[in-house]
């Protein structure tokens, strides 16, 4: 370590509790509180990266959040990995291990700085113009742009740590705990009001708590030493919450705001195991207090970006707060006083400072009294007009400015140096402020933007409303909380207030240069490579909205979102177009703040908690049985069960053969149920349907279909009549929730006079179901004691019974085209009545089948899936049922729709069966049908839905929809895959047992 | 996200709701004496205002109970809750 950098102790930082970390392979070491950036400047390393555009060396620039150039991957090349994580906020741990992004071989031989050189050949919008034609090209254009591109490296293995989303809730939101946010805590706080105070930083007190001058003070106190007070005081407040290391991203409406708390990011990689490492607060606060301060604005003048050009306050901040000298010659350049109060810290910290250069020409304050009395040399009404140094700085020019300030005159001087401050004034750092919908207003004085109308329930407080002296803020803070909080008194009346700031400036956005703006570059957003020259390019072309300039030069747009220069490409838009400042509005500053990471969105949902899954009571056996399962909504269903090594393939024609040729068996416990009772019960369900339920006796069952309003397949299921006044009805398993949100939707609001109670017992029941020629021998050995006659318990009905002492329901109905019986038993029993069934099967090779199997015995009846053979655009008439659709009824849901002209259109597509040339031909679902394939373009006809193989038939056959396919019988059509045609034949949709003779057999 | 006074339940996220369009249309009570042009009105048209807006909510995630919301669709503000059947409040 460089010893002469490191200066007098500060006491943020711990002497005694050295660190060593790795930056781009090297060993440094540095101290507890010291940030990646800090200890990397003790350690004279100044060159952190390159730029995004033109490779240039980029180096530290700012002490906080609003780094644009300082931008390290984290411990790369492990499951920890990070990108673009800022220097200047990471805490330094013992075994951190940073590197350089976007340079290619290392930070210091970078082939891409080659772009330098070429920048001529980049100017604004350079990607837009020359990567778009032609088109053909842009694949080969998208490798080289990708590979030079980028920011840094997503991590390829899993995230082992742990995040998590925490609510809170609070009256009193205080965002920024800065010598503002300190004091509204306490006057919140100490008048009952339940508060959060949040700061991104790991310690209280912004940048006053480290402000050792005799020229601010407080109460006859340094203005440190009473805040530190003020700080210990407000610790013991019991209603008051602190969090500290805490971002707020977003501030959404109604008081909603996001905010990241890290936990862990500053510990030793050992010490973080089991912890949380970031937690996503979702904060609702009765009112907001923004207290979030203001950001030093840079100058605008030639070659403004290189390593050791730092703000003037983060050269401050590194010798006071952090006892770092970011140079061993140190120049100040200013356009108003900031830059005087770092000088003074750094000549009383015994860092050399000989030279300061202002914009001003006339000025007079007691801080530039004492700079001078120290023997400072300033040179007034001069500006920069360039600097030199590849890797670091070590010259600058500067010429002195016209009266008008528009040009430079006289002859050049240079002044050697290794670290340039430099401060253009202060930008209120309003971005939540907008993003929570308020509006700003322009003060023409200092040039900066403040919050004008808010439009929820929030107060912005400090530099961040525009108040940037330390009189202003602590003189109008009481009074403005006063009337927030609806307030009589704070503890902060008549506060003594010394302030030596003066607050004249000399605004230049684009500072003259002796060159032609053409040969020049000053940087306006240094993260993307924007210069002022790029700007007045894009005006040139003839944009205009500010928002088109932003996307066209890329200003403002990287990972700082242009923090530090949006301020003057809006100044440099507004004196090239001759328009003023306030009308051009600004652009949007969109969350997050400051980015947040993947883990820290996701919280717990990861892994097995990523989404919710529901399992029915039958689950276990089949998992124990070795189903492959299948996600229909939110159920996990069995597919099919492979035996001995089988294929998808062979399971399913096993399974699809045994059902009919003997018996199957199929966990249906997930079809929605529907408990529907009142005396209207029946007059709603003729409502509902497209078919007649008022004549349905007791104890029968009836297939029925739901359309939406506008005639199209909603949904579909069967329909049991319980009682007089009860019905049970089933729904297809994705859709019982919104079917039942949909019925209840009617109830309530178009037939509120229909007395009827819908509740869902989806959950409540198991539902057996066993089919084929042998399941009326096996399902009445489980139910003995029921009559199973064709007679007494014919098709499409439904008894009572019970199994042991257990009560039950079994409902005669099949959706396989053979002889089948459904158990609905109390959940809880579903398994041990699933297990009876396979007891008292086993004689008849009775075969678990899972969905796929289900599906493929649908089909060779012909039988829709709604979602499946059925989109949003099928009428019941396009499906060919009109069977199921009643004449006579007065009135049903989307009735009036199917007759519109352009439901009765005969070319719609409609519901065909499709029969291959060659039957061991199997088609491919969601394949094309055409008619012509000569015809150019050709014209396709429809798709097919559902495609088997089906073994009971012995040849391929599928379900599709070809536009007028109704008249299309026996038609010869044309499947075209990508090196095939397949010949198919229109046909009936119901393959087998037209007659239904097998569900009485 | 913001925040839904169920007039049955109280003041909710708005996670628990779902929004359910326009409100005060109603149902034709003799959809077939309808023009196809008079049907498509009802099942079509909707306004889509930007700024104070009646519409339907639906409290999914809690009562389940249907009501109507006077929303301002520009900043979301909801000046007004009331139950089905009542009528929309005046001077709005
Ligand atoms: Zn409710």
């Amino acid at each position: 370590m460089t010893k002469k950098l490191r200066v007098k102790t500060s006491k943020f930082i711990d002497e005694t509790y050295k660190i060593s970390f790795k930056f781009n392979g090297k060993t440094y070491y540095g101290y507890k509180g010291d940030t990646l950036a800090s200890a990397l400047l003790a350690n004279n390393v100044h060159l952190v990266g390159r730029s995004f555009k033109y490779h240039r060396p980029r180096g530290i620039m700012t002490a906080g959040s609003e780094e644009p150039n300082a931008i390290v991957q984290l411990h790369k090349n492990t499951s920890r990995t990070e990108p673009n994580v800022r220097a200047t906020e990471i805490e330094i741990y013992e075994g951190l291990e940073a590197s350089s992004q976007n340079c290619w071989p290392s930070v210091n031989f970078d082939i891409g700085g080659i772009n330098n050189f070429l920048s001529p050949l980049l100017p604004a919008g350079f990607y837009y113009k020359t990567f778009m034609w032609p088109a053909s090209f842009w694949e080969k254009y998208e490798y080289f742009i990708r590979k030079s591109a980028g920011l840094g490296k997503s991590p390829t293995e899993p995230d082992p740590d742990i995040y998590e989303h925490k609510y809170i809730h609070c009256d009193v939101l205080i965002v920024g705990a800065g010598i503002s946010g300190i004091m509204a805590a306490k006057i919140a706080a100490k008048n009952g009001f339940k508060t959060l105070l949040v700061d991104e930083k790991s310690y209280l007190g912004g940048s006053t708590i480290y402000q050792n001058s005799e020229h601010f003070k407080i109460n006859n106190q340094i203005s440190s030493s009473w805040l530190d007070k003020e700080i210990s005081e407000i610790k013991k407040i019991k209603n008051l919450k602190i969090k500290t290391r805490t971002s707020v991203a977003a501030y959404h409406g109604y008081n909603f705001l996001l905010a990241r708390e890290n936990l862990t990011d500053h510990l030793p990689l050992e010490q973080r195991k089991n912890k949380i490492r970031q937690r996503l607060l979702k904060i609702r606060a009765k009112k907001v207090i923004t207290a979030t301060g203001s950001l030093e604005r840079p100058l605008i003048f030639d070659n403004n970006d290189r390593p050791g050009i730092l703000l003037s306050s983060a050269v401050e901040k590194y010798a006071n707060f952090f006892g770092v000298a970011c140079g061993e010659k140190n120049v100040l350049f200013t356009n108003n006083d900031s830059a005087y109060e770092t000088a003074i810290s750094l000549f009383q910290k015994g860092i050399n400072i000989e030279t300061i250069i202002d914009n001003r020409e006339e000025i007079d304050s007691r801080l530039i009294k004492e700079a001078e009395k120290n023997n400072i040399k300033i040179y007034k009404g001069y500006t920069v007009v360039d600097t030199s140094g590849y890797k670091r700085i070590n010259k600058i020019s500067i010429m002195q400015l016209s009266k008008d300030g528009q040009k430079v005159v006289g002859s050049k001087i240079s002044i050697t140096c290794d670290c340039l401050g430099v401060s253009g004034g202060w930008t209120p750092a309003v971005h939540l402020f907008t993003q929570s919908g308020g509006k700003l207003k322009f003060r023409d004085e200092d040039q900066v933007f403040i919050p004008n109308i808010y439009s929820s329930d929030q107060i912005s407080i400090g530099s961040c409303n525009g108040d940037f002296t330390l009189d202003e803020i602590l003189l109008n803070i009481p009074n403005t909380l006063k009337e927030f909080l609806d307030l009589k008194k704070t503890d902060y009346e008549n506060l003594e207030v010394k302030s030596s700031f003066n607050k004249s400036k000399r605004n230049i956005w684009l500072l003259p240069s002796d060159k032609l703006v053409g040969k020049t570059k000053p940087f306006v957003d240094y993260q993307n490579d924007a210069t002022a020259k790029d700007i007045k390019l894009a005006l040139r072309e003839g944009f205009r909205s500010i928002e088109h300039v932003k996307r066209y030069t890329t200003t403002g747009m990287g990972t700082d979102q242009g923090k530090l220069g949006n301020m003057h490409a809006l100044g440099i838009i507004s004196e090239t177009a001759g328009s003023k400042m306030g009308e051009l509005g600004t652009t949007t500053f969109r969350p997050p703040y400051t980015p947040l990471t993947f883990g820290t969105i996701v919280g717990r949902n990861v892994g097995e908690y990523f989404d919710v899954f529901r399992k029915t009571p039958i689950h276990d056996w089949h998992v124990k049985n070795k189903a492959e399962f299948e996600n229909v909504g939110q159920w996990k269903r069995a597919w099919y069960y492979p035996k001995d090594g089988e294929n998808m393939h062979d399971a399913v024609q096993r399974e699809s053969k045994a059902a009919r040729d003997s018996a199957g068996i199929l966990d249906a416990s997930t079809l929605g149920k529907i408990d529907i009772q009142g005396s209207d019960a029946s007059e709603f369900l003729n409502r509902v349907y497209t078919n007649a339920w008022s004549k349905l006796a007791i104890g029968k069952c009836r297939y029925g279909l739901m359309l939406n309003e506008d005639g199209m397949v909603y949904d579909d299921g069967v329909t049991t009549r319980l009682g007089e006044n009860h019905y049970i009805m089933t729904t297809t398993t994705g859709g019982a929730a919104t079917v039942l949100g949909k019925l209840e939707d009617y109830l309530q609001t178009e037939w509120p006079e229909l007395d009827v109670y819908l509740t869902s017992v989806t959950d409540h029941y198991a539902t057996v179901s066993v089919c084929g020629p042998n399941s009326k021998k096996i399902v009445s050995q489980i139910v003995p004691d029921l009559d199973f006659s064709d007679e007494n318990f014919p098709h499409m009905s439904f008894k009572n019974a019970k199994i042991g002492k257990i009560k039950c329901r079994v409902m005669r109905i099949s959706f396989t085209g053979e002889q089948s019986y459904e158990i609905n038993i109390q959940a809880n029993y579903g398994k041990s009545v699933w297990e009876k069934c396979m007891e008292a099967g086993k004689e008849f090779n009775i075969t678990p089948y899972g969905t796929e199997t289900m599906h493929l015995l649908r089909a060779e009846k012909g039988f829709i899936i709604v979602g499946q053979d059925t989109d949003a655009t099928m009428t019941p008439i396009d499906l060919q049922m009109d069977w199921i659709v009643s004449k006579k009824k007065f009135d049903f849901i989307g009735k009036r729709s199917l007759y519109r002209s352009d439901t009765i259109r005969e070319d719609r597509k409609q519901l065909v069966g499709l029969l291959t040339e060659n039957p061991d031909e199997v088609l491919e679902e969601g394949a094309q049908i055409v008619a012509d394939i000569k015809k150019s373009p050709v014209e396709m006809l429809g798709h097919v839905t559902s495609s088997y193989y089906s073994p009971n038939l012995k040849k391929s056959i599928a379900l599709g929809v070809v536009r007028g396919g109704k008249k299309m019988m026996g038609q010869k059509l044309i499947i075209p895959m990508e090196n095939k045609e397949i010949n198919v034949t229109v046909a009936d949709p119901v393959f087998l047992d037209r007659e239904n003779k097998k569900l009485n057999a | 996200m913001f925040v839904i006074n169920c007039p049955y339940c109280g003041e909710r996220e708005q996670s628990e709701f779902k929004a359910g369009g326009e409100a005060h249309i109603v149902r034709p009570k003799q959809p077939t004496e309808l023009s196809d042009d008079q049907w498509a009105e009802y099942l079509f048209m909707r306004k889509n205002i930007k700024g104070i807006q009646f519409e339907r909510w639906v409290h999914t995630h809690g009562c389940r109970k249907w009501f109507n919301v006077v929303r301002d669709t520009s900043n979301d503000e909801i000046t007004a809750v009331y139950k089905m059947g009542e009528k929309p409040p005046t001077n709005k």
